[in-house]
């Protein structure tokens, strides 16, 4: 049977991918946030995940307005990064688990969740950065890939209350999967942050503390603010937490926070990082 | 409650809906072209011939010939997109910030920074 070992949780920022780059880690700027990964790498080390279940949104380099999908599901072999418009380095390439992706696009159907498929994915930073935070060494990932895409781009976007249901979906298919996987799965992106806008550098610490407290214990207290209320709690970007309230979903019913780190700012963003495991 | 919520006007924020989307389409598509090295080339040989090739209103157009990014964002741009536009200026989102809130590039940072909560000791020295 597939062990679902924890969920692990942090900001996507680009600029972090800049400052690994540069090799920035232990500059004043970037330490305080950088802090919050050492326990990660001790704990990844420990659980041995083999493969990584990612709720995270595209920002423009897979998906453009022409057809945007509210959820997706990747059922690819191999994924890979491209140019975001920076001229960066590219991440390195992703492995896919195409038989896991069709069995979780299964029980979300199934479940009635009506969900793009993807077999061609491209994956920007909001899921590079999370890995190479992860897994800093690494000549190639140790884990294979199941990206779930979801809209945090145009309005509509779905409910937080969707979020956790889709996510919650996702952990009914994880635990009747046959195999003998170790499963992490993870929530990128947020927490509040605006970039758009007068409003622009707008961060709410005392929200982002109410979904942290809230994450582990009782994700549905997460749920009870619409949309619009939390682009005005968390910044327009900042409903980036979606993805974070989705892969709460996916890790099960009990959960226990055994890591958090909590930083401000980095670059516009609130950046927070954080580990669970199945209590 | 829905209908309370959607009347209540969040400050300095417009939500990329439906409406700025379909406003924003070329304006988007035009940034979104900007992922591909070669396109970002383009742009700099001819700006005003890359923006006719893609349709942008006038609205749109002097948005971009004045770098005016609330102007963009009113014209229907979202912000995802045109930070592939801010690339190309060598602008990262803390100038971007920084022109939407008229303050300079420190005056926004110091801004994030302010709203880190402060221990007791910081307040104490502060």
């Amino acid at each position: 049977m597939a062990e679902i070992v924890g969920a692990y949780f942090t900001s996507h920022v680009p600029a972090i991918g800049g400052a690994i780059h540069r090799g920035d880690q232990q500059t004043p700027y970037w330490k305080p946030f950088f802090d919050g990964f050492p326990k990660v790498h001790e704990w990844l080390a420990e659980v041995k995940p083999d493969v990584a279940v990612v709720f995270n949104n595209d920002h423009g380099l897979n998906f453009f307005l022409d057809k945007l999908p509210t959820f997706a599901v990747g059922a690819a072999a191999e994924y890979s990064n491209a140019d975001e418009g920076w001229g960066l380095p590219l991440y390195k390439p992703f492995t896919g688990h195409p038989e896991l992706s069709w069995h979780i696009i299964e029980q979300l159907v199934g479940d009635e969740f009506d969900i793009t498929t993807c077999q061609e994915m491209k994956v920007d930073h909001a899921l590079s950065i999370p890995f190479e935070l992860a897994w800093p060494d690494a000549a190639a990932w140790p884990v294979k890939l199941v990206p779930i895409h979801i809209n945090t781009v145009q309005h509509p976007l779905p409910s937080a209350k969707r979020c956790l249901a889709m996510g919650r979906s996702v952990h009914r298919a994880l635990a009747s999967w046959t195999g003998a996987e170790r499963i992490v799965v993870i929530g990128t992106g947020g927490l509040s942050h605006q970039l758009d806008g007068k409003r622009a550098g707008f961060i709410n610490p005392d929200y982002d503390r109410f979904c942290m407290d809230h994450l582990a214990s009782d994700p549905d207290a997460l749920t009870g603010h619409s949309i619009r209320e939390m682009v005005r709690l968390a910044g327009t970007q900042g409903v980036e937490i979606l993805n974070w309230i989705a892969a709460r979903g996916a890790l099960g019913e009990c959960a226990r926070e055994i890591h958090r780190n909590y930083h401000i700012p980095i670059s516009n963003t609130a950046a927070a990082t954080m580990l669970l495991e199945t209590a | 409650m829905t209908q309370t919520d959607r009347d209540i006007p969040i400050p300095g924020t417009t939500l990329f809906d439906g409406a700025a989307a379909a406003k924003g389409y070329a304006l988007n598509a035009m940034c979104y072209s900007f992922n591909e090295a070669a396109n970002r080339e383009k742009f700099r040989a001819d700006e005003d011939a890359y923006c006719t090739r893609f349709g942008l209103s006038a609205e749109q157009r002097a948005a971009i010939a004045n770098r005016d990014v609330l102007g963009m964002l009113a014209a229907g741009g979202n912000i995802y997109y045109l930070a592939k536009f801010a690339g190309i200026l060598g602008l990262n989102v803390q100038d971007v910030g920084a022109l939407q809130t008229g303050m300079s590039v420190d005056a926004f940072k110091q801004m994030l920074l302010d709203q880190a909560p402060r221990s007791a000791a910081q307040k104490q020295e502060a």
